[in-house]
């Protein structure tokens, strides 16, 4: 069913693009149709393919270092009232500036290479895995801990053997959110400064006015971005009912 | 298990300088059930919680002692009207969880002999979700056994069951929790009827005993004596609330 729906969206977003461009009859550097794109998506597969394969290391490579990043800082931030203290507020200052201003300088810093983009991804992402990880932490259910005090249990064997547990779900709905981000942060850091990746690639076609290479590169892209979120989906719902 | 001793809980409870009840004197007969009756927000959870030394948000001015002079909070074991599982464990797991919680190996045999006793032989491999209400209930019992603690303090147990559960999980749980102390927080009439060896219904003034039935607990619920208490205590509550 889902498939199926999935499909019909697919077809319906198609046939409407493709009835505005017969309709207007936009020139192709405008708005080149589903098939023209296609078809250049295809002539140029093996180009895509590589620059794709870049950006998906970009991503894999930010997704997993900002998670841990987010999950390393969360705990401290539970366990320790004097992090809460020190480091929330700079947390969230921190996510009110516009990161995309920081890519210059990324490049700066770290180069025209891989780490720039994988930087850019951890920044985007590493504040709401943090957040969402954090809040489930701070939120187990208060009968919970009842019970663990009974029992005489410590600080630490609550944490690892209640708190985190509980707070899994949250976790995993932090990481499927920045599954969706992480592409994002990836390609900003392209567009500052690359010689390859789908960022990269999208910016020299749209350059040279070959819009239908930039739709095709864009739209591989979002195929990406899904693939990846389907994938964390998958992995983190397993997570949220996981024994410990 | 160590010998069951008596608690007494003498003193008064305040909430930012309201009085939640007035100074009482509450006292839990060694290895015998005694149920506090009382209506909603009459301060009988923070009665419990004073004794589990749980957090309650009230300033307690008094004191909690046992009769052979130990500390009291470590002593005990809790039990909650939601039986709190995690629903990430397996029942075994579940009924071990404070070994685990103190880093200590759980007592196989035990377990084996409890899960046969709470009738969970079948489902030992199972998560919570996967048990009926009565089932999840059965096991945070065994979880509460498996603590073997010479106290045990229940806060309204059986209240989310169906009735003809409740009354199956009152006889188990007498049965099992032979020759403990054991306090049993409701708002049952008939509940405190059936369990109490001590029966104290508690209002904004202050406690009041009633004498239960003379018939040994779990009391037959079709008896007289105990209709009879039921209704008693039922009169005592909606004396208070009219």
């Amino acid at each position: 069913m889902r498939v199926f729906s999935a499909f019909a969206a697919t077809l319906f977003a198609l046939t409407v693009w493709q009835v505005i461009v017969s309709l207007t009859d936009l020139p192709r550097f405008i708005l080149p149709g589903p098939a023209l794109v296609a078809e250049t998506w295809w002539t140029n597969r093996w180009i895509i393919a590589e620059h794709t394969l870049v950006t998906a290391k970009e991503v894999i490579i930010g997704l997993a270092i900002g998670t841990a990043l987010g999950i390393v800082t969360a705990l401290q931030l539970a366990t320790s009232k004097t992090a809460r203290l020190l480091v929330q507020p700079i947390l969230v200052f921190t996510q009110a500036l516009p990161v995309f201003a920081l890519a210059p300088i990324l490049t700066l810093w770290m180069g025209f290479g891989l780490w720039s983009k994988i930087a850019m991804a951890v920044l985007i992402i590493y504040f709401p895995v943090t957040s969402a990880f954090f809040d489930g932490l701070m939120r187990t259910p208060p009968g919970y801990l009842d019970l663990a005090k009974t029992m005489q249990a410590s600080p630490t064997r609550i944490l690892w053997h209640i708190r985190v547990p509980a707070a899994l779900p949250n976790l995993g709905a932090g990481v499927r959110l920045a599954a969706v981000y992480a592409p994002i942060g990836a390609v900003i850091g392209e567009w500052v400064g690359a010689s390859q990746g789908l960022g990269y690639l999208m910016l020299l076609a749209n350059g040279r006015a070959k819009t239908d290479l930039m739709f095709a590169a864009m739209l591989t892209l979002g195929m990406l971005s899904v693939l990846l979120y389907v994938m964390v989906a998958r992995l983190t719902r397993r997570l949220g009912d996981r024994e410990t | 298990m160590t010998l069951a001793p008596g608690i007494t809980l003498h003193g008064q409870a305040s909430i930012e300088g309201r009085q939640l009840f007035a100074p009482l004197t509450l006292s839990l007969d060694a290895g015998r059930w005694t149920c506090l009756l009382g209506g909603s927000g009459v301060g009988k959870t923070t009665v419990l919680r004073l004794m589990a030394d749980l957090p309650t948000g009230a300033e307690f001015d008094g004191e909690i002692t046992a009769t052979d002079k130990e500390p009291v909070a470590e002593r005990i074991a809790y039990m909650a009207q939601d039986d709190l599982l995690l629903p990430w464990a397996t029942v075994e797991k579940n009924i071990a969880l404070g070994a685990r919680l103190r880093g200590q190996k759980a007592d196989v045999a035990r377990m084996a002999q409890l899960l046969e006793r709470c009738g969970l032989q079948d489902h030992r491999g199972k998560k919570p979700s996967e048990l009926s209400g009565g089932q999840r209930q059965r096991v945070a019992l065994a979880r509460t056994l498996m603590e073997d603690k010479p106290i045990i303090l229940l806060d309204e147990p059986f209240s989310a069951l169906d009735a003809q559960t409740r009354a199956a999980m009152q006889d188990l749980a007498v049965e099992l929790l032979d020759g403990r102390t054991v306090m049993v927080v409701t708002h049952d009439p008939g509940e405190a009827a059936r369990l109490g060896h001590a029966i104290h219904v508690m209002t904004a003034t202050g406690l009041t005993a009633v004498t239960p039935p003379t018939a040994e607990v779990p009391r037959a619920v079709e008896a007289l004596e105990t209709l009879t208490c039921q209704s008693d205590l039922l009169k005592l509550l909606m004396g208070q609330a009219a």
